[in-house]
């Protein structure tokens, strides 16, 4: 169970004493972890010449002079809130859509035969390593005046999340559902049942918790994106940026405003880490159903 | 109304109902054919919307590229190979190379072996969930604010003004002199210190997937080892160890391909200066900066080409799988 013989023989005398660097190091590893986050947080909260001229770990000693300014400087710049609407519209359609295009496909890739199957998926999983930004000059010029005419548009990005997402959604969902016992599905075409019962039936509610963890990294990814946004958004329509944009254009505007800094940073992290540590759970387990028995 | 609130909710609504509807049509339609004929076609029709969004987007700009890498800046006549040629025979691109390694091999140590390692030792706490959500919560946070987070951390004021970042201070109240961790670059330090960011993100998600895996093996084939005498390291190293591996080969290729792509924290924390460019970075900068979509190209072939050898053992590990289901 271990690698730590020191630590292993629980039941000897010595128990409690023993497992006191075990302990320890989990407890130092979790310190490591979390004192960068926390940094920034404090600072977040301490007026701008305090940030410069002291650390954040000396503000704890004296919390009299937290203040909340940093964060209403921040929230009352004029695009803060209509970049958080923006990144809500991008990130709820782009994890939906691809998550309903890759279970069909995932479905056919576990459970129909037929021939170049395997040469096809692994084809489809190698797309996962195209480097995204080797893709833009292309689609750029679909979506320009003489193709779609769509850039800037929030259809544009809905569209390029799917097609960059889709590759590790159809891996995550092949794989769990290519777990799923086979005699229920055989059981199933027995009594007649057709596909898309069985897909309907049976592989879609089995599935809940792989989709359930691909929703949740899906959100994050295009929730947390800037690249494809800035790349299809950015230039053409100011008013569709989302929230990662705008802080990114606010971090050069403000010139190192130290505290403002890190208040927008916790503002753009404020959702996603809500939605990850409410919904951890599922995210672990449907990530593990697809990976760990391969 | 904002009409962009309609349009969303008509896309969360329609595409779902749109392709279910086509999913049932296309059953109807097939009811019309034989036997045979069904169970050829059905896969494909099943398979076409996921296979368009990808040929788009994936498979025609990739084939686009590879045209391009072989033409001149202006994409007006071909090259041959001198974009290549370019590539390897300049200092600039033979540093992006390095770093680019240096990345593929310490993100991966780090976060690989650091997920195994902190997997194993909150398996034998009480308090492991929360340990868990302590380590895992980094890959929440967008690359722009974990760069920002790291600023923090890796300040170096100018002496006499007291170190506010967090690694300097530490290091000042053991008497140690600041150091300018983004820098200094001998050894590749400043870009080893990059990767430290990437893989405070990542090895929560090793760590996540090797525990589920520990916790997978069967407790009584460590017991009866145990019992015929065997040490605790024995035990890991002999049972724990290689019924881990197939995961441990998924989570190692997962954090190569990571590696590989990696470029935002370099783009924000140093723009590729201090010679901590990387080879994905540099393809942007071509594209971007140098306007030489070109060269772009050939750096995003190069990419491509790197990643074959990952691609092909997991192609193994995939038949191995189909193999024994």
């Amino acid at each position: 169970m271990t690698a730590i013989p020191a630590a292993a023989a629980d039941k000897s005398p010595g128990r409690i004493g023993r497992r006191i660097p075990l302990h320890f190091v989990v407890i130092f590893l979790m310190v490591v972890w979390l004192i960068p986050t926390i940094g920034l947080l404090v600072n977040s909260f301490r007026p701008p010449d305090a940030v410069t001229s002291s650390g954040w770990w000396t503000a704890i000693f004296s919390p009299s002079q937290f203040t909340l300014d940093n964060y209403a400087h921040v929230l009352a710049q004029s695009n803060m809130s209509a970049g958080f609407v923006n990144s809500l519209f991008i990130s709820i359609p782009a994890t939906v859509i691809p998550i309903m295009v890759a279970a069909f496909a995932a479905y056919a890739f576990a459970w129909m035969k037929f021939p170049g199957r395997d040469i096809l998926f692994v084809v489809v999983v190698g797309l996962l390593v195209v480097p995204l930004q080797s893709t833009f000059i292309p689609i750029l010029q679909l979506y320009g005046p003489k193709g779609l005419n769509i850039a800037g548009s929030f259809l544009a990005v809905w569209l390029a999340h799917t097609g960059y997402g889709l590759p590790f959604a159809i891996y995550l969902l092949r794989n769990f559902m290519g777990e799923l016992p086979r005699e229920v599905f055989e059981s199933a075409a027995i009594d007649g049942a057709s596909p898309v019962t069985a897909f309907f039936r049976l592989a879609l509610p089995m599935t809940v918790p792989a989709i359930a963890a691909l929703a949740i990294f899906q959100f994050l990814f295009t929730w947390n994106d800037l690249l494809v946004a800035l790349v299809y958004i950015g230039a053409q329509n100011p008013d569709n940026v989302p929230l990662t944009i705008v802080v990114s254009n606010l971090v050069s505007s403000l010139g190192g405003g130290w505290q403002y800094l890190a208040a927008a940073a916790f503002v753009t992290m404020a959702l996603p880490l809500a939605v990850f540590l409410a919904l951890q759970r599922y995210f672990v387990r449907g990530i593990v159903g697809g990976a760990v028995k391969g | 109304m904002d009409p962009r609130l309609i349009t969303a909710v008509i896309v969360v609504l329609g595409v779902p109902a749109v392709l279910i509807g086509y999913i049932w049509l296309t059953e109807r339609a097939l009811g019309l054919l034989g036997q045979r004929a069904r169970a050829g076609l059905r896969p494909w029709l099943w398979l076409a919307p996921a296979l368009a969004f990808l040929a788009v987007f994936l498979v025609y700009p990739t084939i686009g590229t590879l045209v391009r890498s072989f033409q001149d800046k202006t994409g007006t006549s071909f090259v041959g190979l001198d974009n290549f040629a370019w590539f390897f025979n300049n200092d600039a691109s033979l540093l992006a190379l390095r770093n680019s390694l240096i990345w593929l091999v310490v993100l991966t140590a780090l976060t690989v072996g650091l997920g195994l390692l902190i997997a194993v030792l909150v398996d034998r706490v009480r308090y492991e969930t929360v340990a868990k959500s302590v380590i895992f919560v980094p890959l929440a946070i967008s690359m722009v604010a974990a760069s920002v987070i790291w600023t923090f951390m890796y300040w170096r004021s100018t002496p006499p003004d007291p170190q506010i970042g967090t690694l300097n201070a530490a290091l000042g109240s053991v008497g140690v002199a600041p150091v300018a961790w983004i820098q200094v670059s001998d050894f590749g330090f400043n870009s080893i210190m990059l990767v430290i960011v990437m893989a405070w993100m990542w090895t929560g998600f090793c760590m996540v997937i090797l525990s589920a895996a520990l916790k997978g093996i069967n407790p009584e084939l460590l017991e009866a080892a145990r019992v015929d005498g065997a040490t605790e390291r024995q035990v890991f190293r002999r049972i724990t160890l290689p019924l881990m591996a197939p995961t441990i080969a998924v989570v190692t290729t997962t954090m190569l391909i990571t590696a590989l792509k990696a470029f935002d924290i370099v783009y924000v924390m140093t723009s590729g200066h201090f010679d901590t460019q990387v080879v994905a970075f540099q393809l942007i900068q071509e594209l971007y900066n140098f306007n030489s979509p070109g060269r772009a190209s050939a750096i995003g072939i190069i990419l491509l080409l790197a990643i074959i050898p990952i691609m092909a053992f997991n192609i193994r590990r995939f038949r191995a799988q189909e193999a024994i289901r």
